[in-house]
């Protein structure tokens, strides 16, 4: 494929349009460190973009050699301004850009040069772009639902342009697909505390619960859905602590024996915070223990530090300072 | 009967696990001295296949033609993490072709005449602090890039990239990097600052990109050292940030950069290197810790709240030198940021990593090494200079978590493989070999 649009180039000395300009070279100097072997191609297209650049050239020609330049080197950030400016310049009809943009991201979407040259577009276009915009980081996340600049593209949408009615949903679609999916738990809790529509963190906060409480009773191994769950009591962990929903949950995986660890982390957290461990959890806790293998600590807070030592040896050093921090507590 | 179908993150996740636990199992079964030679550091590898991209890079990297700066630092770090300095010769053309980056009104950009920008700038101002030397030093024009900052600075208290450019984390700590190392760092600089990446943790604990974005090991490393070389690291909620930067470390001994992506050579220094910085703020962490809903994330406003400890403060018990800030481009201000890097580094980490220091070094080595020279992302990839930087860095990290002070000996039971392996230490606030940031600090002072 690359070779046919070789051979479709014509060298822009060739090119009448552009006999008036005089190319620039790049100033290397004598012997550059890091000098790459640019392909003719690459080298005379910046040099053509280098005469414009300096004579600050805003005309349609300038567009159209920018569009090659990019299509060369989709990181050149200097190359994307200056094509900003020619846009400006000419008023442009920017929905060409959105064409254009995707035409690069098919190439190479991890880039920010092109999700910061979408945003300036689609904030010109203003609501007109939203459907859309919405619509090309559902495309782009079909294909990898973790893309950061796409996450954070439509964020920035919903925030400046709106489109929230059916972002839960959309959450929701792509957590049945994959619940591991980190960036979908990640922008559900967006859409639940930033929605002008859903009425906040706290009023969305018992649905969510239950809904975050069934991922974790299929997955307890899946770290996304407790952590989503312990963002939703973020700043009032009296709440997180007192609802006894959550502690029955850690208490159902502790007895089940599998997958254990994060059940675990969140009772020594919910004790820290002030939970009030019935004989129950204690004995949940001490069935798991390998009593060979660990002394047994009359304080519960503790044995399970040291149980989650053994269970999570790559954090042991993490767990023993936890316990260390429990000793200063108490006193 | 239906069978539960692996979604996408499990299947990418077992497949990289098994390729992991593939090469654990052949480094198990061999004979120690056989586990010996593949534990071991390439280092004349390493050193040949950076110093021939320093000399001469091939056509596919015109992808990479805005960030020739970069391709200078990670090189020229990485050679200095291994103890190679490049010739008189390689010196004298590094200082020259980053010279054609820099503005004339102040910053660098990714080649020869392209606009300056900040990620670039710094790029370039740690490539010259490795290379070294007054020639090196002096080429950075410290009161253009001062005002190139100031352009950049926008009032949220964030920072651009470049005119016109886009806002987040990395655009802050490389702008208040670049300054805290070049003793340019003041108020004006600093002004919020800090409410900007407070409002970039997320409720997993790390830190975004942007509010509302997804918790990432590389802003992560960029907001902890941001907030601490300005002095507000105490309004993060640290315990917290700590839990979530445990996790990523996985089964297969690296770290991920997200909760359930895949591991990455390059976060070996982007999430381990945190530690280093956490672990030296560790009577703050104590504090939050044992008054957990009275720590720093109570505040708002950008006022504190907190009784919490600030850094200066601690820093002022180490024979504190007598500030001197650069008076020819600013005035003076009363906390001296300029001096927080500096005492910082003195202060003791004291207890044991708080990540597997010895299974991230095994990932490292025998996952991320190419046996030909570089580094990679994880098993089956192809090697490059940004993983050879951020393997290598990282790599260092772990080597030097235990020492006591600067100075101490490293342990053996620190170290993975024999002392062959040995990396230089970093400066963990601004990524620099710590030789290579005294000279700077002791230049940038004089006067």
């Amino acid at each position: 494929m690359d070779s046919d649009e070789e051979q479709e180039w014509v060298p822009l000395k060739n090119r009448p349009e552009w006999s008036d300009v005089v190319p620039v070279e790049q100033d290397d100097g004598p012997n550059p460190v890091v000098p790459i072997a640019y392909k003719e191609e690459f080298t005379e297209t910046m040099n053509y973009f280098r005469a414009l650049y300096r004579a600050d050239e805003r005309s349609p020609r300038a567009l159209q050699l920018t569009t090659e330049a990019i299509k060369l080197n989709s990181g050149n950030y200097t190359v994307w301004h200056f094509r900003r400016l020619i846009l400006k310049a000419l008023s442009a009809d920017l929905q060409n850009e959105l064409d254009f943009t995707e035409d690069i991201a098919r190439a190479n979407s991890k880039n920010y040069q092109l999700w910061h040259h979408r945003r300036w577009v689609a904030e010109i276009l203003g609501t007109n772009a939203t459907t859309q915009e919405l619509e090309f980081t559902k495309k782009i996340l079909s294909h990898d639902a973790k893309h950061y600049h796409a996450w954070s593209h439509r964020q920035w949408v919903l925030q400046e342009l709106g489109g929230w009615e059916d972002e839960l949903d959309y959450c929701h679609e792509l957590l049945e697909e994959d619940v591991f999916n980190n960036s979908a738990w990640n922008q559900r809790n967006f859409v639940i505390t930033r929605s002008p529509f859903l009425g906040g963190l706290k009023a969305m906060r018992e649905s969510e619960v239950s809904y975050t409480l069934k991922a974790i009773v299929a997955h307890p191994e899946n770290e996304s859905s407790w952590r989503y769950l312990r963002g939703l009591y973020k700043n009032d962990n009296q709440s997180w602590m007192k609802n006894t929903q959550i502690s029955s949950v850690c208490l159902k995986i502790l007895i089940a024996k599998t997958d254990c660890i994060f059940a675990l982390s969140t009772l020594l957290d919910l004790i820290c915070h002030g939970f009030q461990a019935s004989q129950e959890f204690r004995d949940a806790v001490d069935a798991l223990r390998n009593s060979d293998l660990e002394q047994a600590e009359s304080d519960l807070a503790k044995t399970i530090c040291s149980l989650l030592e053994t269970v999570d040896p790559i954090r042991v050093n993490y767990w023993k300072w936890r316990k260390s921090m429990l000793c200063q507590d108490a006193n | 009967m239906e069978l539960p179908v692996a979604t996408v993150t499990q299947h990418d996740q077992w497949k990289v696990e098994s390729q992991v636990f593939r090469i654990y199992d052949l480094f198990g079964n061999l004979p120690p001295n056989a586990q010996s030679v593949m534990i071991e550091l390439q280092r004349d590898n390493h050193i040949e296949y950076l110093t021939r991209g320093l000399r001469q890079l091939p056509p596919s990297f015109c992808t990479l033609d805005a960030s020739r700066p970069w391709l200078c630092y990670w090189i020229l770090h990485s050679l200095a993490l291994l103890g190679e300095s490049v010739d008189d010769e390689l010196e004298h053309n590094t200082i020259d072709f980053l010279s054609r980056c820099q503005d004339p009104s102040g910053g660098y950009g990714g080649g020869p005449g392209q606009l300056p920008h900040l990620a670039t700038t710094y790029a370039a101002v740690n490539a010259l602090i490795t290379v070294g030397g007054d020639q090196a030093l002096s080429s950075i024009n410290r009161c253009e890039l001062y005002k190139f900052l100031q352009q950049m600075k926008h009032p949220s208290g964030g920072f651009r990239m470049h005119d016109g450019g886009e806002i987040d984390v990395r655009a802050c700590y490389t702008a208040i990097s670049v300054a805290s190392i070049l003793n340019i760092l003041d108020d004006d600089l600093v002004h919020n600052v800090g409410s900007f990446i407070l409002s970039c943790q997320t409720y997993e604990g790390g830190i975004s990109g942007e509010p509302g974005s997804e918790a990432h090991g590389g802003y992560t490393f960029c907001g902890v050292a941001t907030m601490i070389l300005i002095n507000q690291i105490n309004r993060l909620d640290l315990p917290r940030l700590i839990d979530w930067l445990v996790f990523r470390q996985g089964k297969e001994f690296g770290f991920q950069g997200r909760t359930n992506k895949l591991v990455d050579g390059c976060y070996s220094f982007w999430q381990g290197g945190v530690f280093p910085l956490l672990q030296r703020v560790r009577s703050i962490i104590d504090e939050q810790l044992v008054l957990p809903d009275a720590g720093g994330h109570s505040t708002t406003n950008g006022t504190h709240t907190s009784t919490t400890s600030s850094i200066s403060e601690v820093g002022e018990s180490f024979e504190g030198t007598s500030s001197h800030v650069d008076d020819a481009c600013h005035s003076r201000q009363e906390v001296n940021f300029n001096d927080i890097g500096y005492n910082f580094v003195k202060r003791p980490i004291e207890m044991e990593p708080l990540f597997h220091s010895l299974a991230l070094q095994q990932y490292i080595l025998l996952c991320s090494q190419e046996e030909k020279g570089g580094m990679k992302d994880k098993p089956g990839l192809s090697r490059d200079f940004y993983h050879t930087c951020y393997c290598l860095s990282g790599l260092s990290v772990c080597q030097h978590m235990w020492s006591d002070e600067e100075d101490s000996p490293v342990l053996p039971r620190a170290l993975m493989g024999s002392y062959s392996n040995l990396l230089e230490p970093i400066h963990p606030l601004f990524n620099v070999v710590l030789e290579q940031y005294h000279e700077a600090r002791e230049f940038f002072t004089r006067d």
